[in-house]
Protein backbone atom coordinates (compact mmCIF):
# COMPACT_ATOMS: atom_id res chain seq x y z
CA UNK A 1 0.00 0.00 0.00
CA UNK A 2 2.57 2.57 -1.10
CA UNK A 3 1.25 6.11 -1.49
CA UNK A 4 3.41 8.68 -3.27
CA UNK A 5 1.57 11.61 -1.63
CA UNK A 6 2.07 10.22 1.88
CA UNK A 7 5.70 9.29 1.18
CA UNK A 8 6.53 12.80 -0.08
CA UNK A 9 4.70 14.44 2.85
CA UNK A 10 6.51 12.20 5.31
CA UNK A 11 9.85 13.21 3.82
CA UNK A 12 8.96 16.89 4.44
CA UNK A 13 7.46 16.40 7.91
CA UNK A 14 10.05 14.04 9.38
CA UNK A 15 12.98 16.53 9.60
CA UNK A 16 10.61 19.20 10.93
CA UNK A 17 9.43 16.88 13.68
CA UNK A 18 13.00 15.90 14.58
CA UNK A 19 14.08 19.54 14.82
CA UNK A 20 11.08 20.28 17.04
CA UNK A 21 11.94 17.33 19.29
CA UNK A 22 15.54 18.52 19.74
CA UNK A 23 14.22 22.04 20.43
CA UNK A 24 11.95 20.66 23.17
CA UNK A 25 14.87 18.67 24.61
CA UNK A 26 17.23 21.66 24.71
CA UNK A 27 14.89 24.12 26.39
CA UNK A 28 13.48 21.61 28.85
CA UNK A 29 15.33 23.05 31.86
CA UNK A 30 13.74 26.49 31.80
CA UNK A 31 10.44 26.00 29.97
CA UNK A 32 7.90 23.27 29.25
CA UNK A 33 9.58 20.43 27.39
CA UNK A 34 12.38 18.06 28.25
CA UNK A 35 13.72 14.66 27.36
CA UNK A 36 10.46 12.73 27.68
CA UNK A 37 8.28 14.78 25.32
CA UNK A 38 11.24 15.32 23.02
CA UNK A 39 11.76 11.57 22.76
CA UNK A 40 8.05 10.99 22.08
CA UNK A 41 7.98 13.61 19.32
CA UNK A 42 11.10 12.07 17.76
CA UNK A 43 9.38 8.67 17.89
CA UNK A 44 6.43 10.23 16.03
CA UNK A 45 8.83 11.26 13.25
CA UNK A 46 9.98 7.66 12.77
CA UNK A 47 6.40 6.38 13.12
CA UNK A 48 5.38 8.58 10.19
CA UNK A 49 8.33 7.23 8.19
CA UNK A 50 7.38 3.63 9.00
CA UNK A 51 3.74 4.24 7.98
CA UNK A 52 4.71 5.90 4.72
CA UNK A 53 7.64 3.80 3.48
CA UNK A 54 7.49 0.66 5.61
CA UNK A 55 9.24 -0.43 8.77
CA UNK A 56 12.46 -1.46 6.98
CA UNK A 57 12.97 2.10 5.67
CA UNK A 58 12.27 3.58 9.10
CA UNK A 59 14.82 1.20 10.66
CA UNK A 60 17.40 2.26 8.06
CA UNK A 61 16.64 5.94 8.78
CA UNK A 62 17.25 5.34 12.50
CA UNK A 63 20.63 3.67 11.67
CA UNK A 64 21.04 2.05 15.10
CA UNK A 65 18.84 -0.61 16.67
CA UNK A 66 16.20 1.00 18.95
CA UNK A 67 17.05 -1.50 21.73
CA UNK A 68 20.62 -0.18 21.70
CA UNK A 69 19.25 3.38 22.02
CA UNK A 70 17.38 2.28 25.15
CA UNK A 71 20.55 0.91 26.74
CA UNK A 72 22.70 3.91 25.79
CA UNK A 73 20.04 6.29 27.11
CA UNK A 74 19.77 4.56 30.47
CA UNK A 75 23.57 4.43 30.76
CA UNK A 76 23.84 8.17 30.00
CA UNK A 77 21.16 9.02 32.57
CA UNK A 78 22.92 6.88 35.19
CA UNK A 79 26.34 8.33 34.33
CA UNK A 80 25.04 11.90 34.72
CA UNK A 81 24.23 11.10 38.35
CA UNK A 82 27.89 10.53 39.18
CA UNK A 83 28.74 14.13 38.24
CA UNK A 84 27.38 15.15 41.63
CA UNK A 85 29.28 12.36 43.41
CA UNK A 86 32.53 13.46 41.76
CA UNK A 87 32.00 16.99 43.10
CA UNK A 88 31.45 15.63 46.62
CA UNK A 89 27.70 16.21 46.62
CA UNK A 90 24.78 13.72 46.71
CA UNK A 91 24.06 11.50 43.71
CA UNK A 92 22.26 13.26 40.80
CA UNK A 93 23.08 16.80 42.08
CA UNK A 94 23.21 19.05 39.03
CA UNK A 95 26.65 20.32 38.01
CA UNK A 96 26.75 23.25 35.60
CA UNK A 97 29.67 24.40 33.48
CA UNK A 98 30.46 28.10 33.76
CA UNK A 99 30.95 28.62 30.03
CA UNK A 100 27.98 29.34 27.78
CA UNK A 101 27.84 27.27 24.60
CA UNK A 102 26.31 29.07 21.61
CA UNK A 103 22.78 27.89 20.63
CA UNK A 104 22.65 25.22 23.36
CA UNK A 105 23.18 27.61 26.28
CA UNK A 106 24.43 26.42 29.63
CA UNK A 107 25.54 22.81 29.70
CA UNK A 108 25.71 20.52 32.70
CA UNK A 109 24.81 17.09 34.00
CA UNK A 110 21.00 17.73 33.89
CA UNK A 111 21.36 18.14 30.13
CA UNK A 112 23.18 14.80 29.92
CA UNK A 113 20.40 13.25 32.01
CA UNK A 114 17.77 14.69 29.66
CA UNK A 115 19.59 13.38 26.59
CA UNK A 116 19.61 9.96 28.27
CA UNK A 117 15.86 10.16 28.91
CA UNK A 118 15.35 11.27 25.30
CA UNK A 119 17.25 8.29 23.90
CA UNK A 120 15.58 5.83 26.29
CA UNK A 121 12.06 7.05 25.45
CA UNK A 122 12.86 7.02 21.72
CA UNK A 123 14.27 3.49 21.99
CA UNK A 124 11.37 2.10 24.03
CA UNK A 125 8.61 3.57 21.88
CA UNK A 126 10.28 2.59 18.60
CA UNK A 127 11.00 -0.95 19.82
CA UNK A 128 7.29 -1.39 20.60
CA UNK A 129 6.14 0.34 17.42
CA UNK A 130 8.42 -1.56 15.05
CA UNK A 131 7.62 -4.89 16.71
CA UNK A 132 3.88 -4.23 16.41
CA UNK A 133 4.06 -3.15 12.76
CA UNK A 134 6.32 -6.02 11.74
CA UNK A 135 3.95 -8.57 13.27
CA UNK A 136 1.50 -8.41 10.37
CA UNK B 1 -12.00 45.54 19.69
CA UNK B 2 -8.71 44.22 20.97
CA UNK B 3 -7.24 40.99 19.68
CA UNK B 4 -7.80 39.39 23.11
CA UNK B 5 -11.50 40.27 23.08
CA UNK B 6 -11.87 39.05 19.51
CA UNK B 7 -10.29 35.72 20.43
CA UNK B 8 -12.56 35.30 23.46
CA UNK B 9 -15.85 36.50 21.93
CA UNK B 10 -15.35 35.89 18.20
CA UNK B 11 -12.95 33.03 17.45
CA UNK B 12 -13.63 30.78 20.42
CA UNK B 13 -17.47 30.62 20.05
CA UNK B 14 -17.01 29.90 16.35
CA UNK B 15 -14.56 27.11 17.18
CA UNK B 16 -16.95 25.76 19.80
CA UNK B 17 -19.79 25.69 17.25
CA UNK B 18 -17.64 23.78 14.77
CA UNK B 19 -16.57 21.39 17.53
CA UNK B 20 -20.26 20.64 18.19
CA UNK B 21 -20.83 20.00 14.46
CA UNK B 22 -17.78 17.71 14.28
CA UNK B 23 -18.96 15.79 17.37
CA UNK B 24 -22.39 15.24 15.80
CA UNK B 25 -20.67 13.81 12.72
CA UNK B 26 -18.46 11.69 14.97
CA UNK B 27 -21.51 10.20 16.74
CA UNK B 28 -23.73 9.76 13.65
CA UNK B 29 -21.13 9.21 10.92
CA UNK B 30 -22.40 6.16 8.99
CA UNK B 31 -18.96 4.80 8.05
CA UNK B 32 -15.67 4.53 9.90
CA UNK B 33 -14.05 6.94 7.42
CA UNK B 34 -16.57 9.66 8.38
CA UNK B 35 -15.64 9.21 12.01
CA UNK B 36 -11.91 9.34 11.23
CA UNK B 37 -12.38 12.62 9.36
CA UNK B 38 -14.45 13.98 12.26
CA UNK B 39 -11.66 13.10 14.71
CA UNK B 40 -9.12 14.83 12.46
CA UNK B 41 -11.36 17.90 12.32
CA UNK B 42 -11.66 17.90 16.12
CA UNK B 43 -7.87 17.86 16.28
CA UNK B 44 -7.68 20.86 13.96
CA UNK B 45 -10.30 22.69 16.06
CA UNK B 46 -8.24 21.87 19.15
CA UNK B 47 -5.19 23.48 17.51
CA UNK B 48 -7.32 26.55 16.79
CA UNK B 49 -8.48 26.70 20.41
CA UNK B 50 -4.95 26.49 21.77
CA UNK B 51 -3.72 29.17 19.36
CA UNK B 52 -6.67 31.46 20.18
CA UNK B 53 -6.11 30.94 23.90
CA UNK B 54 -2.39 31.69 23.45
CA UNK B 55 -3.35 35.03 21.89
CA UNK B 56 -6.06 35.75 24.46
CA UNK B 57 -3.83 35.26 27.50
CA UNK B 58 -0.64 36.43 25.72
CA UNK B 59 1.32 33.23 26.42
CA UNK B 60 3.67 32.34 23.54
CA UNK B 61 4.51 28.99 25.14
CA UNK B 62 1.08 27.67 24.13
CA UNK B 63 1.92 28.02 20.44
CA UNK B 64 4.37 25.14 20.89
CA UNK B 65 1.49 23.07 22.25
CA UNK B 66 -0.47 23.79 19.07
CA UNK B 67 2.57 22.78 17.01
CA UNK B 68 2.90 19.49 18.90
CA UNK B 69 -0.82 18.70 18.44
CA UNK B 70 -0.50 19.46 14.72
CA UNK B 71 2.44 17.09 14.28
CA UNK B 72 0.91 14.25 16.33
CA UNK B 73 -2.61 14.67 14.95
CA UNK B 74 -1.21 14.10 11.47
CA UNK B 75 0.19 10.75 12.58
CA UNK B 76 -3.15 9.76 14.11
CA UNK B 77 -5.06 10.46 10.92
CA UNK B 78 -2.51 8.62 8.77
CA UNK B 79 -2.65 5.59 11.08
CA UNK B 80 -6.46 5.65 10.98
CA UNK B 81 -6.40 5.74 7.17
CA UNK B 82 -3.92 2.86 7.08
CA UNK B 83 -6.10 0.63 9.26
CA UNK B 84 -9.30 1.50 7.40
CA UNK B 85 -7.53 0.62 4.14
CA UNK B 86 -6.35 -2.69 5.55
CA UNK B 87 -9.65 -3.64 7.18
CA UNK B 88 -12.01 -2.83 4.31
Amino acid sequence: MFSLILSTTARAIMPLTLVFSVYLLMRGHNAPGGGFVGGLIAAVAFAIASLADGVATARRALVVDPRRLMAVGLALALASGFGGVAAGQPFLTGQWAEVMVPVVGKIGTPLVFDVGVYLAVLGVSLTMLFALSEED
Amino acid sequence: MTIEAFMLWGAMPALAASAVCATIRLLKGPSLADRAVAVDLLGAICIGFVAAFALAVDEPMLVDVALAIALIGFLGTVAFARYIERGA
